[in-house]
């Protein structure tokens, strides 16, 4: 039963699987276990990110191509749900169709980008995508009638997802309102697409991608279209990741260009692949944990540690919490080097 | 044996078209400059743009020049590069601001003293700055493209953020220097004097650039080991060195580009250099991913483009590079100047 | 007859998870010509390409007179006195012809009289001097792949199917090219499949199968035993 939830890609290590099922239990119950409006929205923000990560982990890890615009994506699925939401009232209709829009939009966009660079080659990829996401970025930022600029657009969701409804009264102490239940459309939205993912990554397509990733020429040897292959990856990821953004504008009911389309995030995207362990999919459940839960409290303690130090020279501005970032890209640095298989990769070797 | 047929080759006569197509990517700066006159009615305006989008151009020119040769020479692809673009930029300006009384001074020679320890400057530091990004971040990634990606953006992050830490968060503004404030006026347009030295200045780097390539040993080396470095070393060169060499003189340049830039935009900050990135790949795309020429020449377009397309509509302005970008892939998959590889 | 220019102990070499060389031993004798014979696919590129230290030995040495350059650089080999002729022609296309005998050259401007001795050699050459090698036909340029090697005196050339896929007409100039070479001394490791041209040059002569090298000998006793040449390669030799 779990064998085929997961497609048959068990986590084969001991380890692994107990963190994957702590984490599991962790987020399907963090309303109850973490009441806290600042922990359910830190749980909240974990699950988006675990599809995101996952879906670019299926570009990254499996189709070994690097994208830089994969926040896009993510925004173009925010953005459609935001913009549906206020143009055609707070109705789950409005919520499908941004979403729906919002991921053929990313998928179609992908397409383009995908064939206009991957047929010459992968690298293409990398540059065309950030010039273009940059670009986009400027864009949303400049359409301020539609997009509402830098200030980004809040709007409201469902009356049913949102706190002042109410369902019942308590349940170990915890009020049934429609803020629990826009979490678990979060929650469940995203263990589904996750699911999808690991289905996808599993399936003979998935398995092509890989052989393409560890030899092209080959693959196209034996008679496989790697184009072909490469774009449908792109479109598949690029759709996923809008959906994700979808379910964080659900969970925000606001999105901006800080939350959604920024560099910082697609850093840390790229940090949550490579820590967690590229090509696993599970690396994106560990990687996006342990990323959001140190940017929620580790950051705190930096800033401690940088007041401690605040008679030395240079130190405090190093461990300042607004250089989280630099410490970031270092360890990103030093993972690529010398722990390129992420924790996942480790555990299932040690 | 029968006697095979005599060979007997003729020379047809190349069509219009064919003998255009190698000049097709420089003809295209002047069709763009004529496609400028044509939606710009104000011959004045125009030229003022046009001057601008030149200036602009050589200065994109002299940051993404290094980047097209270090993946030529060495297929290294460096996202790291715009972190020497703000290097660059800081180091000059900080020059700058503590020769307050050169820039200040109404003497074109002290001025001019000035901006020449500026750039000496941040090309020192750059250069520096190329080759210990190359030993530390560069080089243990050699031939595994993905990984060059993910650690030189990794380096990027690192390089903005001390930046941050030695010079503050906060923008830097700064003035040219007084000689070089303003503008001159010539058929009725007016032409900002800092535009023109850009304009010089990029035609005596590029100038320079192509007799280094074409009339030294080094230069080609360099060609040859574009196009073939294995050959390159069984002939008895070690391309490792002249990479290295190559590696600091584009960071230098990249720098260079970087201080011209800020002053240009008479203000600098830590992203400056990510931002470029977004020009620079797009030029080094459109020109032809290690050739030095299609560089230059995809630099001058987009430089015009955008200044046409701010003017006419300013909006589009970055989307207009972009199209500029799909409009050529379209036509030559591999850029304008496509680089032939023997391998 | 004196010690030998080159040898080859044991050296393995792996291309990826292949096991291509297998412990080749090998000698080429000073001041002549040794071929390097055997079907395709059985490890003479990448024998010469080890050598010049493209690949990697994973195991044996690699003397050059009597010096270990087993681990050295490839540019580093090549100024030890090694011209090598790759069976691509290593060609850089871009350039003029004249630029790539001034790269050829390591050791300073090309030699006035080494380069007449060339274009009598190659009359091509002198014509096309000044245009670029890529415009150069299939024979021209290997004429220029092997130009580049004679500019300078080297201690061991490394040439490889120079006559491969060419009209006879140009194999016969390049026989002869590579017979004045051998006139002036030179120590060539050659490997070619081009029997007549094998018979014409070679004084010995060794054969590698899966690796290996299984005979080596003059390169007389080979030419003049079909028998021999069945057995070693599988096919006589004439009627290649």
């Amino acid at each position: 039963m779990i064998k085929a939830v997961l497609s048959g890609d068990m986590p084969r290590s001991s380890v692994l699987a107990l963190v994957l099922g702590l984490i599991l239990i962790c987020l399907a119950l963090a309303p109850f276990l973490f009441p806290g409006v600042r922990t359910v929205d830190t749980a909240a923000r974990i699950c988006v990110f675990i599809v995101l990560v996952a879906s670019y982990d299926l570009l990254l890890g499996y189709g070994g191509i690097v994208s830089f615009a994969h926040t896009m994506f993510f925004g173009i699925g925010a953005y459609g749900v935001a913009l549906a939401l206020t143009h055609m009232g707070r109705g789950f209709d409005a919520i499908l169709v941004g979403a729906g829009a919002g991921a053929l939009l990313a998928a179609a966009l992908a397409f383009v980008i995908g064939l206009f660079s991957l047929r010459v080659r992968a690298i293409f990829f990398a540059m065309i995508t950030l010039a273009v996401a940059s670009a986009v970025a400027v864009l949303v930022s400049q359409l301020s009638g539609l997009t509402g600029g830098e200030d980004g657009l809040t709007f409201q969701t469902p009356r049913t997802l949102g706190p002042a409804f109410k369902f019942g009264d308590e349940l170990f102490g915890v009020k049934l309102n429609g803020k629990l239940l826009s979490y678990y459309v979060v929650f469940l939205g995203s263990l589904v697409l996750f699911l999808l993912m690991l289905r996808v990554v599993n399936s003979p397509f998935g398995r092509v991608l890989q052989a393409i990733r560890e030899n092209d020429f080959r693959a196209e040897a034996i008679g496989y279209r790697v184009v072909y292959y490469r774009v449908a990856a792109t479109c598949l990821s690029a759709a996923v990741a809008a959906l994700a953004g979808s379910l964080y504008a659900i969970w925000l009911r606001y999105v901006g260009p800080d939350t959604t389309l920024s560099m910082e995030i697609m850093i840390d995207i790229l940090l949550m692949v490579v820590i967690g362990g590229m090509g696993t999919m599970y690396g994106a459940v560990i990687g996006a944990t342990l990323l959001v839960l140190a940017q929620n409290y580790l950051q705190n303690l930096m800033g401690a540690a940088g007041s401690l130090v605040e008679a030395l020279p240079v130190l405090p501005q190093l461990l300042d919490a607004d250089r989280w970032l630099l410490w970031l890209g270092v360890l990103f640095i030093l993972s690529v080097y010398f722990f390129p298989t992420g924790v996942v990769g480790r555990l299932r070797r040690g | 044996m029968s006697m095979a047929p005599e060979h007997a080759p003729t020379m047809a006569r190349l069509s219009l078209a064919q003998r255009l197509a190698p000049w097709m990517p420089v003809l295209l700066v002047p069709l763009l400059v004529v496609a400028g006159l044509l939606a710009i009615p104000n011959t004045s305006s125009w030229l003022t743009l046009t001057v601008s989008g030149l200036a602009m151009g050589m200065m994109i020119f002299l940051m993404a020049s290094g980047l097209t040769l270090v993946f030529g020479l060495m297929d290294v692809i460096n996202f790291g590069h715009g972190a020497f673009v703000s290097v660059g930029a800081f180091v000059g300006v900080s020059v700058l601001l503590m020769l307050g009384g050169l820039t200040g001074a109404p003497s074109l020679a002290l001025n001019l003293a000035a901006m020449g320890l500026a750039v000496i400057g941040a090309m020192l530091a750059t250069g520096a700055m190329g080759w210990a990004f190359e030993k530390v971040i560069v080089e243990p990634v050699y031939g595994h493209h993905l990984k060059q990606i993910l650690v030189t953006m990794g380096g990027l992050i690192v390089v903005e953020q001390l930046i941050i830490v030695l010079w503050g968060p906060e923008e830097i503004y700064i003035s040219r220097p007084e000689a070089l404030k303003g503008a001159i006026t010539f058929a009725g347009a007016a032409l900002e004097k800092y535009r023109l030295v850009a304009v010089g200045l990029g035609l005596v780097v590029f100038a320079g650039m192509r007799w280094t390539l074409r009339r030294t040993k080094i230069g080609l080396i360099v060609r040859a080991g574009v196009e073939n470095g294995e050959m390159v070393q069984a002939l008895g060169y070690r391309l490792r060195l002249v990479f290295v060499g190559v590696f600091i003189a584009g960071s230098a340049l990249a720098g260079l580009g970087g201080v011209m830039w800020g002053l240009y935009q008479e203000v600098v900050s830590a992203h400056m250099g990510n931002q470029a990135m977004i020009l620079i790949f797009i030029v080094v795309i459109i020109g032809g991913l290690g050739s030095v020429e299609g560089c230059f020449i995809g630099a001058l377009l987009v430089g015009l483009m955008q200044n046409y397309v701010a003017f006419l509509e300013p909006k589009v302005a970055l989307i207009s590079n972009i199209g500029l970008m799909v409009a050529i892939l379209m036509w030559r998959p591999m850029g304008m100047i496509p680089v032939v590889k023997a391998k | 007859m004196s010690d030998p220019i080159l040898r080859l102990e044991g050296v393995y070499t792996n291309i990826a998870q292949y096991h291509i060389l297998q412990g080749v031993e090998l000698e080429v004798p000073r001041g002549a010509v040794t071929m390097l014979l055997g079907r395709n696919g059985v490890g003479k590129t990448t024998t010469l390409r080890t050598i010049i230290g493209h690949w990697r030995a994973r195991q044996g040495r690699i003397l050059l007179d009597g010096q270990d350059i087993t681990q050295m650089p490839t540019p580093a080999i090549a100024r030890a006195g090694v011209g090598f002729v790759p069976e691509d022609m290593g060609i850089f296309a871009n350039l003029t012809v004249e630029e790539n005998m001034v790269l050829a050259a390591v050791s300073g401007p090309i030699d006035s009289a080494r380069l007449d001795w060339v274009f009598q050699a190659f009359p091509p050459l002198k014509t096309f001097w000044k245009s670029e090698a890529g415009n150069l036909s299939g024979g021209q340029k290997q004429m220029l792949s092997i130009a580049r090697a004679m500019v300078e005196e080297r201690r061991l050339y490394l040439i490889d199917e120079p006559t491969k896929g060419l009209a006879p007409a140009i194999v016969s100039t390049m026989a002869r090219a590579l017979r004045e070479l051998k006139a002036q001394g030179a120590s060539i490791l050659l490997v070619e499949q081009n029997f007549s041209v094998a018979r014409a040059l070679g004084d010995s002569a060794c054969v590698m199968d899966d690796g290996r090298i299984i005979w080596s000998g003059e390169m007389r006793e080979l030419a003049t035993d079909a028998a021999l040449q069945e057995r070693l390669m599988g096919l006589s030799m004439e009627a290649h």
